[in-house]
């Protein structure tokens, strides 16, 4: 996945002298988690630049510098330093073409990896995405394999609105399904690895069905698809694993189908749970499938608690949480 | 430990509160002149004096003195005159209308017009300036129709806002005026960007940012000048010393240990203390951080030391919070009123022709204001209440289209 990141980035530094990315460690030595590698010695300093620790000011500047008409890409090393830039995304970037009436807008993408599961206890393993996704103005993306990142990190960039594009670092190097005591598989022996050469695009807005069932739709994104694929493969029942890829604009369509045909849902992630984007989800799903729906919605997620270092996986809603969720939902 | 100092929390207060007597002595201002005016190749620390000077260029007489003369012809000093005068009586008219209900609020620059108008007329509108809600004056001097700004403020059937900002808050990107957030400071690192951007093409235009003397304290302040310090950003940062953030002295804002220009040379950024009721010191120290940043210099920080004479908006009164008199006693003056008294002593001006001049400021003002007001004041007209929903995004998304419809609108 890391790899396939970096060939969109290269893809469109290439196409488009009007990208360009910096960030805290993403020039000379490529990113923390080497999503950047190579880009600055192949494309030029002034392409691939290390930014000042100041994310408020590193969104601030991407932001002047989509209203000059510049398409910057900057990395925010870890979600859980987006904060002090929270401002200028929230007051700024989000509302600059609707407080303008479209005399300006900035076309950023804020690429930041997010979520547990690495040991990184509670300031390297937040899932801020619902912080973003109740913001008017603000796109939200989360890939969940290699090929969709590209995909959608390539439609981010040529968007003219602002992205908030998060990476699931636990992705990073293989499809974790969340059986942390067992090896994780490298991406090279799953299907979505295979990453095509060159522009592509995988647009915004549109869910994929990672697997088709009849019995529950299970919704989720990043890394917890991997994880309700898990999930169902150990309660053995036949769910529909609905890849949400974009939070905003959400790809409702998908989902009515989905539930509509199952009659059972089952939401899934790692963000804490009271007020999470799963709460949006459970409401649209009453609001639009309640007369299809045979059993209660279920919300699998993060305890309403810090992420903490020791409790890793008691914290981590892995594969045997979510188990039990389909079990219960199917039981209902 | 029996021998240690018992701490004590020190809380600032200004020299003087309503009822106080104001004696401004003590900022008793430099003669004009005093300050050379260095090469734009300067070193940051070579700017220690001007940090914590003032370049004045008007004396008491009216003349324009030292080395900082920007030596303008009369044709540009009476458009600046104009622009000024003509800013005044906007403010004046428009603060009115608030207090007649025909709009939510109104904030007046009076006192500090020569800021934005010598600085529109010291720089192409080509160049990018980030404002605060302060600068109008910009727009003024750029000829900017005064309908234009009316209905906006108005929020009426003709806003270029679409209806959808407070008051005051301009956008106007062929003018080279960025969309005004209301938030304090985020604009200030923004502006940075741009001109990051500007140099990244290889472009020839630079950017200008204006932030008040409260919101230094921001992060964004600081993070700006870091930023432009870093990548040498080719912008100005204009740091507007108006005395007050609504009832908070600048003390507040950390300057009663050193001046806000001064935080400048920490940064390494050569930074100016002008006399920002001096129109031809500020058109000068604009031109002289222009010049530096179309070299590839860098970024200037200028800091302009002037006082807001009005409140800080239709919202506040002055009088709860500050001394009444401070305005009158001001020790720079009136910028309109030192700028007519240098065109008078230059022989380019006269009394007959400034009443001629003020008369027909006022009138031009009052004839938009009839236009605009036709077009409707806050409720008689406003745009389509559809506008709500477009350029939340470039397009619109099935969220918002069916929020629309439930609206019914």
């Amino acid at each position: 996945m890391v790899q396939a990141l970096n060939s969109a980035l290269d893809v469109m530094l290439a196409r488009d002298p009007d990208v360009l990315i910096f960030g805290e460690d993403v020039g000379y030595f490529g990113g923390v988690f080497r999503v950047t590698d190579g880009l600055q010695k192949k494309h030029g300093l002034t392409r691939c630049f290390d930014a000042p620790i100041a994310e408020g000011g590193i969104v601030a500047a991407a932001i002047g510098m989509g209203a000059y008409g510049l398409r910057p890409v900057v990395e925010i090393q870890f979600a859980d330093y987006i904060y002090p830039a929270y401002d200028q995304l929230v007051s700024e970037a989000a509302r600059l073409r609707y407080r303008s009436a479209g005399d300006f807008f900035a076309p950023l993408t804020v690429r930041t990896p997010y979520g547990g599961g690495i040991f990184g206890g509670q300031t390297h393993s937040q899932s801020p995405e619902a912080l973003f996704t109740h913001v008017a103005g603000l796109k939200t993306v989360v890939p969940s394999n290699p090929h969709d990142a590209k995909g959608l990190l390539i439609a981010a960039i040529e968007d003219d609105d602002p992205v908030m594009f998060f990476e699931p670092k636990r992705l990073y190097n293989g499809p974790f399904d969340g059986w942390h005591d067992k090896p994780v598989e490298p991406w090279s022996k799953h299907p979505a690895s295979d990453v095509p050469e060159g522009h592509y695009v995988v647009p915004l807005g549109k869910a994929a069905i990672a697997r088709a069932g009849a019995d529950v739709t299970i919704l989720a994104y990043g890394t917890m698809v991997h994880v309700a694929l898990a999930a169902a493969a150990h309660a053995e029942v036949d769910a529909e694993v609905i890849d949400l890829r974009t939070l905003v604009p959400l790809d409702l369509e998908s989902i009515v189908a989905s539930v509509e045909k199952t009659g059972r849902c089952v939401i899934v992630h790692e963000a804490t749970r009271t007020s999470g984007f799963g709460a949006e989800l459970a409401a649209l799903v009453q609001e639009h499938c309640f007369y299809a729906l045979e059993a209660p919605i279920a919300r699998v997620a993060g305890w309403d608690t810090p992420y903490p270092h020791a409790f890793e996986w008691e914290y981590f809603p892995g594969p045997k949480r979510v188990a039990d969720a389909l079990r219960a939902v199917m039981a209902a | 430990m029996t021998n240690a100092t018992k701490l004590s929390l020190h809380v600032p207060a200004p020299k003087a509160r309503p009822g106080d007597p104001v004696d401004f002595s003590p900022l008793t201002p430099p003669p004009a002149g005093a300050l050379g005016r260095p090469d734009i190749a300067v070193h940051a620390e070579d700017t220690r004096d001007h940090a914590r000077g003032l370049i004045r260029v008007l004396n008491d007489e009216g003349e324009a003195v030292g080395a900082w003369n920007p030596r303008l012809n009369a044709e540009v000093l009476r458009e600046g005159l104009r622009a000024m005068m003509l800013t005044r009586a906007f403010d004046d008219r428009m603060f009115r209308m608030q207090r007649q209900g025909k709009t939510s609020f109104y904030m007046k620059c009076t006192g500090e017009e020569a800021v934005a108008c010598a600085a529109a007329l010291a720089l192409p509108r080509d160049d990018m300036c980030f404002p605060t809600y302060r600068q109008q004056g910009m727009l003024i001097a750029r000829a900017y129709p005064l309908v234009r700004m009316m209905n906006h403020i108005y929020s009426n059937a003709a806003d270029p806002n679409r209806g959808r900002q407070m008051p005051v808050h301009y956008t106007a990107k062929a003018y080279g005026f960025f969309s005004i957030s209301g938030n304090l400071a985020t604009q200030f690192p923004q502006a940075v960007g741009w001109a990051m951007a500007s140099a990244y093409k290889g472009d020839t235009r630079i950017a200008t940012a204006y932030i008040g003397d409260g919101s230094t304290s921001e992060g964004d302040f600081h993070q700006a000048l870091t930023f432009a310090s870093v990548y040498r950003a080719p912008v100005i940062l204009n740091i507007v010393n108006n005395q007050w953030a609504i009832s908070s002295f600048q003390g507040f804002a950390g300057a009663g240990e050193s001046t806000f220009a001064a935080r400048g040379l920490g940064y390494g950024l050569p930074s100016l203390r002008v006399d920002g009721n001096d129109f031809l010191a500020v058109f000068a120290a604009t031109q002289w951080a222009a010049e530096r940043a179309r070299a590839n210099l860098g970024a200037t920080v200028i800091e302009h030391y002037t006082y807001r004479a009005a409140p800080h908006s239709t919202s506040d009164d002055p009088t709860r919070y500050r001394p009444a008199e401070e305005a009158e006693k001001w020790p720079l003056g009136d910028p309109i009123e030192r700028l007519k008294k240098h065109l008078i002593a230059r022989g380019e001006w006269s009394e007959a022709k400034h009443k001629a001049l003020d008369k027909q400021v006022v009138e031009e003002v009052r004839a938009a204001g009839k236009e605009s007001e036709a077009i409707g004041t806050l409720g008689q007209s406003r745009p389509s209440v559809k506008e709500m929903f477009e350029d939340v995004y470039k397009d619109q998304p099935w969220h918002l289209r069916r929020q629309r419809q439930e609206l019914g609108v």
